[in-house]
Order: C-alpha cells, then sequence, then structure tokens
C-alpha cells in the first residue's frame, strides 16, 4: 500500500530534535568549563600576581642579579 | 598602564576563566597551568601596554590562545591527554551518573579541529560576543559564526547521531560505532 521509500525521504522532526540537542551540547559545554571556574584562583598564581605586583617589598626576579654592580 | 591594584585585582579575577579556557583548549590539566602561569607572565611584563577600559579578560585570553597555539604547533604529534589527566585536574567530580556522558562530551570535544573548539567555546563557554571572540582569535565575525555552528554540529553529530554514514568517513565515529564496513 504505501511505499516504504517515502517513510525514508522524510527527515520528520529534524528541527526540534536539533534544537535540544544544541542546547544539550551548550548545557555541558558551560558545565564542564565552570566546573574549572568554581575551582578559583590557585595559590600559585595568587602567589605570583603578588609577588610581581610589589616590587618594593620583595626583589624582582630579573633586576635580583643585576642589583650588584660587582665592582666592588 | 601602570599595575595599579586595581588591575591586579581585575587580572586575578580572570584567571579560574582562563584555567577553564587553557584546559578546555589543551585538554590537559598541568599543560593548562602552565599556559595560565606563561600568560600572566606576559601580560604583567607587558601590561604597559593594556589599554585601559578595554576588555581586560579578552585581553588575557588574547595572550594564551597565542600562546597555545605556538606551543600546540610544537607538540600536536605528542599523545594528547592518553592517562585522561584532565580528569585529575577536577576536584569536583560530577555525579557519578553524569561522569560517562561528560567524559564522552569531553572526548567529542577534543576531536573537533582546534579552530572550531576554541570558537566554540569562547562564544559558548567562556561568554565572549562573537565580535570579542573574533578579536581574540584574530578573524572576521563571519568565520567565528560559521566555526561555531560547524563545532556544534560536528559534536552533535559525534554525541547524538546513530546513523555515522550521514557524516562521512571520520575516524572517531568509526572508532565509536565498530565498524562500519559490514
Amino acid at each position: 500500500m504505501k511505499d516504504p521509500k517515502s517513510n525514508n525521504a522524510t527527515p520528520g522532526k529534524q528541527g526540534g530534535l536539533n534544537a535540544e540537542i544544541q542546547s544539550r551540547i551548550g548545557h555541558q559545554l558551560r558545565a564542564m568549563y565552570d566546573d574549572v571556574v568554581r575551582q578559583g584562583v590557585p595559590d600559585r598564581f595568587a602567589d605570583l600576581i603578588r609577588k610581581l605586583d610589589t616590587p618594593d617589598a620583595s626583589p624582582q626576579m630579573g633586576n635580583a642579579g643585576e642589583k650588584n654592580d660587582g665592582r666592588d | 598602564m601602570p599595575l595599579t591594584n586595581e588591575l591586579r585585582d581585575d587580572i586575578l579575577a580572570s584567571v579560574p576563566s582562563l584555567r577553564a579556557f587553557a584546559i578546555s583548549l589543551s585538554g590537559n590539566g598541568d599543560r593548562a597551568d602552565d599556559l595560565v602561569q606563561e600568560t600572566l607572565l606576559r601580560a604583567l611584563a607587558n601590561i604597559d601596554s593594556f589599554q585601559p577600559g578595554s576588555n581586560l579578560p579578552a585581553w588575557l585570553f588574547t595572550i594564551l590562545r597565542n600562546l597555545f597555539r605556538s606551543d600546540y604547533r610544537k607538540r600536536r604529534r605528542e599523545v594528547e591527554d592518553a592517562d585522561g589527566s584532565y580528569a585529575k585536574t577536577l576536584k569536583t567530580q560530577p555525579a557519578q551518573s553524569a561522569h560517562l556522558e561528560f567524559e564522552e562530551f569531553r572526548a567529542a570535544l577534543e576531536k573537533l579541529p582546534q579552530d572550531q573548539r576554541e570558537a566554540l567555546i569562547l562564544v559558548g563557554a567562556s561568554g565572549f560576543s562573537y565580535e570579542d571572540a573574533a578579536a581574540i582569535c584574530g578573524c572576521a565575525v563571519g568565520t567565528i559564526k560559521s566555526r561555531v555552528n560547524r563545532a556544534r554540529s560536528k559534536l552533535s553529530a559525534l554525541l547524538y547521531v546513530d546513523g555515522a554514514e550521514d557524516f562521512g568517513p571520520d575516524e572517531t565515529v568509526r572508532a565509536v560505532i565498530g565498524g562500519s564496513g559490514g
């Protein structure tokens, strides 16, 4: 009766399905990302910025070696 | 501009999302943190070139992205996250039931071409506008849009489409399906 080929040819609810999948992908992407964001700032980086920020209080990496004139 | 306390705080506040970006790009937690560290050092060394009032996160992301790019070229032949080191970096593991899906998603993300992956992350996860993402990647807005679209359709094909043959010859899909030749 019905031509089975005509069923194959109709993609059906592709659009709606696609939207649902896309929102799921977006959700998973953010979940993965936010998982890391929630870890906050590791001490390693907080220390790094703090050290570089206060050149008066702590010797700067780059200048430390040059402080000695070597002329004594 | 000079490194004021306010700017320092803003840089610090960007660290969590820089890490998330770096991990999403590299798929490797240790490498990601090295990237973030290198990014911060570069940023602080070049802080004078930062324009006050401009988008600090975008500036930092640009530095990180460029560092990753040059690093990636060197390392692309190396094994990426063969030991699942990305998962180890996550202190808060997803609930057990969701874990498999999470891993599948992460694996699929890593299968995307580099251009598409970074575009998708910047727009879909970091929350940058298409314009900012284009500036970060140094390309046209339209290019970013098309990369994001291609990334999304490839991800949905990898994750949710059963008929792999619709998607053309793809190693990943073939591996998942386990032989489409029969």
